[in-house]
């Protein structure tokens, strides 16, 4: 079983590193949020492994939680959005730097 | 009177109350009576301080009452009461009266007439107390105070700039000389823990001769403010801007002789320190030359008589450095006889020629001001010390004093050298006093509607004149005769006496003396009548006779405008350049850092490019930047 460990957290991991640049590198709004959801199944998919391997629920406890924030963080990401649609024409992320010094 | 002598400047100083508080508005003419009656009061309260004055030393102090206690520094307001007080006050009082009396009608048509009669009254309280204090500090604050009612009585008309202009000039280069003046009291209290004048003196061997000398010298700068010693003798002639009473009063009766008397009174200060003597008699004689030289070019009356001023109290100090201490008082005190009715009676010409001060606008007054012309005369005789009158006896004796102490083995053979410099201002003297005679008085008169005007003064202002004229006239014999052992000198013995010289005394010295200053004086007179008897000659045509001498002598040898250049115009100039540091240099410094500030920040605030992704990116970076330093550390 322990070499098949390594295996769920490289998966884990690439998920998660997919993720990341996603973020970074995308213009669009929505495929950065999808890219934030993507890091998150990569966390989570790493805790079950290592729940699993280890025989202890603590792992699964934590990724109830880490879904559940994930869903209420997607909807408020969502709610901006919308917010953000009446002001602008199209959602690239490289436009939006009115902060800007 | 030796019980309270504090009621002496007191009437001065309630009349000057009174009058300044009700004068302008309720008393106007009054105004004069008041002060009149305030001096004639101090003077009548002197001649009580004198007839009771006490005799064993610790009566001769009256302390009014304790004016500051600081540590080991007691400053008292204090009296001191012996025989200088009593004649410089007789002086000073008595002399005042007749000019407040004078005033009276002087000042008759002025606007300002309750003024004026304010500040005169507090100019003789301050010179009261001047001469009555006894300890440095009170004669200092005192001395200040003359200085500003000096002030304000030169810009009596300050409507006008030039007298505004003088009476600044005047109180500031009296500061100059009290800056030095301060200096030297400070140096006294360092060194003695006090500044009483008998503590002083009394304890005058503590200090070394170097420590004295530079006391004495400093002492003496003051002096040489408030006594127009040269270089700062430039206030005087300027201060002619004030009314004629005014120039009678402060600048040759009174303040003027505040320097010569706060030497008198530190004798032992300044013997401790024999170099400083020979310093104050040089300065005086030199002054005495220097200022005679420029008055014989002067044309305005008023301006011959300031510097014959600066000249006799230039002779004054020669007295005081010669040792002949009881001269200079007794000069002080014939001096401010014949120099106020002078003054006063140039005011009378002045008054009746409406305000006209150019003696080449004048001529021909003896028949129309009849007193004024002689007790005029008088004056001028006086002053250019002709047997028998005051000036004579005094003047001989400063010019006697001088030549002993040259002559002598245990003098200084320097002091013949000053005793001809004093021959020759007395030479000069005698002839630019009778040239202001005679242009004034004789020949034809030069401005036909003012002389068809003029008309002898008012009662109240020629009585002064023949009183002064009389005490010019008596005072010499009176006070100084026989010479060395006259009243004056038996009076003052205890407080004042005269340094003997191997040779003082000698009698067949002071006759063949007296007949040398009389024969240089006889010939001055001479020389002036000779030229000017008759006509007038132009200024300019003398002039041309010795252009070089009369131009200097006519542009008071520049030294306004030297002052104007060394002083005034580098004062201005450092004065830019501090500005240019402050302004350019400072402040430059100051945009320089903010400069530097904005260009960093220019640089620096380029990473908030308001992308939110940047943002991440360089997060991102720096997670992976420490995880990996972590690992590598482990």
């Amino acid at each position: 079983m322990a070499d098949y460990l390594n295996s769920y957290l490289f998966i884990g991991a690439i998920l998660f590193t997919l993720g990341a640049f996603g973020v970074i590198v995308r213009r669009n709004i929505i495929v950065v949020l999808l890219s934030v959801e993507l890091m998150l199944q990569g966390v989570n998919l790493s805790l079950g492994a290592f729940s699993t391997f280890y025989h202890d629920m603590g792992g699964y406890m934590l990724v109830l939680l880490s879904l559940a924030i994930a869903a209420a963080e997607a909807v408020v990401g969502l709610a901006i959005l919308v917010a953000l649609s009446r002001h602008v024409d199209e959602f690239y992320v490289d436009r939006l730097k009115s902060l800007r010094w | 009177m030796s019980e309270a002598p504090w009621l002496i400047p007191l009437s001065p100083l309630i009349a000057f109350a009174i009058n300044g508080i009700l004068g302008p508005r309720y008393l106007r003419r009054a105004t004069g009576v008041i002060g009149s009656l305030g001096i004639l009061t101090s003077f009548l309260l002197t001649i009580g301080l004198w007839l009771d004055l006490p005799k064993e030393d610790s009566k001769r102090e009256y302390i009014l009452y304790r004016w500051l206690e600081s540590g080991s520094l007691k400053i008292d307001i204090g009296f001191t009461l012996d025989e200088l007080t009593v004649v410089m006050l007789l002086v000073v009082t008595g002399v005042s009266f007749l000019i407040h009396v004078y005033s009276n009608a002087y000042m008759e048509h002025d606007n300002s007439f309750a003024r004026f009669f304010t500040w005169l009254p507090l100019f003789v309280f301050s010179m009261i107390m001047l001469v009555m204090a006894n300890n440095f500090l009170s004669l200092f604050v005192f001395w200040e105070m003359v200085g500003v009612c000096s002030y304000f009585l030169i810009g009596f008309w300050h409507d006008r700039d030039s007298a505004n202009n003088a009476a600044m000039k005047a109180f500031i280069t009296n500061r100059v000389g009290d800056f030095g003046f301060a200096a030297g009291i400070f140096l006294i209290f360092w060194n003695f823990g006090t500044v009483n004048y008998s503590e002083v003196h009394a304890s005058i061997g503590t200090i070394t001769s170097g420590v004295a000398t530079t006391i004495a010298l400093l002492l003496f700068v003051g002096a040489m403010g408030k006594s127009a010693q040269f270089p700062l003798h430039i206030w005087l002639p300027d201060a002619m801007e004030g009314p004629t009473p005014v120039s009678a009063l402060i600048h040759a009766a009174t303040m003027v002789t505040a320097g010569i008397f706060m030497v008198a009174r530190n004798i032992p200060i300044f013997e401790a320190a024999g170099i400083s003597l020979i310093i104050i008699g040089g300065i005086g004689a030199f002054t005495a030359l220097f200022a005679a030289t420029i008055a014989v070019t002067q044309t305005d009356i008023k301006r011959v008589l300031a510097y014959s001023t600066v000249s006799q109290l230039g002779l004054m100090f020669l007295a005081l450095g010669s040792g002949a201490y009881v001269a200079a008082i007794f000069h002080l005190a014939t001096h401010a006889f014949f120099k106020a009715l002078l003054f006063l009676g140039s005011g009378s010409v002045i008054h009746s020629m409406q305000n006209e001060q150019n003696m080449h606008e004048y001529g021909g007054l003896k028949s129309k001001l009849p007193w004024t012309y002689a007790t005029y005369v008088i004056g001028g005789l006086a002053l250019s010390a002709i047997f028998p009158l005051a000036g004579f006896w005094s003047k001989d004796e400063i010019l006697a004093g001088a030549f002993f102490k040259g002559a002598s083995s245990n003098g200084d053979v320097l002091f013949l050298l000053f005793w001809i410099m004093g021959l020759t201002a007395s030479l000069l003297t005698a002839f630019y006093t009778f040239r202001m005679i005679h242009l004034t008085f004789h020949g034809m008169p030069r401005n036909r509607s003012l002389y068809d005007h003029a008309h002898e003064s008012p009662w109240l202002m020629v009585l002064p004149l023949v009183l002064l004229a009389a005490l010019s006239v008596a005072a010499g014999i009176g006070l100084g005769f026989p010479p060395e052992h006259g009243v004056i000198h038996d009076y003052l013995q205890h407080v004042v006496h005269s340094k003997h010289f191997e040779l003082t005394g000698d009698s067949t010295i002071i006759i063949s003396l007296a007949i040398i200053s009389t024969a240089i004086a006889l010939i001055g007179m001479m020389a002036a009548s000779a030229i000017y008897q008759r006509g007038r000659p132009s200024p300019e045509a003398m002039g041309r006779l010795f252009p070089v001498l009369y131009t200097l002598s006519y542009k008071k040898y520049y030294v306004d405008e030297m002052v104007d250049i060394l002083i005034i115009k580098s004062s201005k100039a450092a004065g830019f350049v501090l500005w240019a540091v402050d302004a350019k240099l400072v402040d430059g410094m100051v945009n320089l850092l903010g400069w530097t500030v904005k260009a960093f920040s220019s640089i620096g605030r380029r990473i908030q490019t308001g992308q939110v992704q940047n943002y991440v990116l360089i997060m991102a970076t720096g997670l992976v930047v420490s995880l990996g330093i972590i690992m590598v550390m482990q």
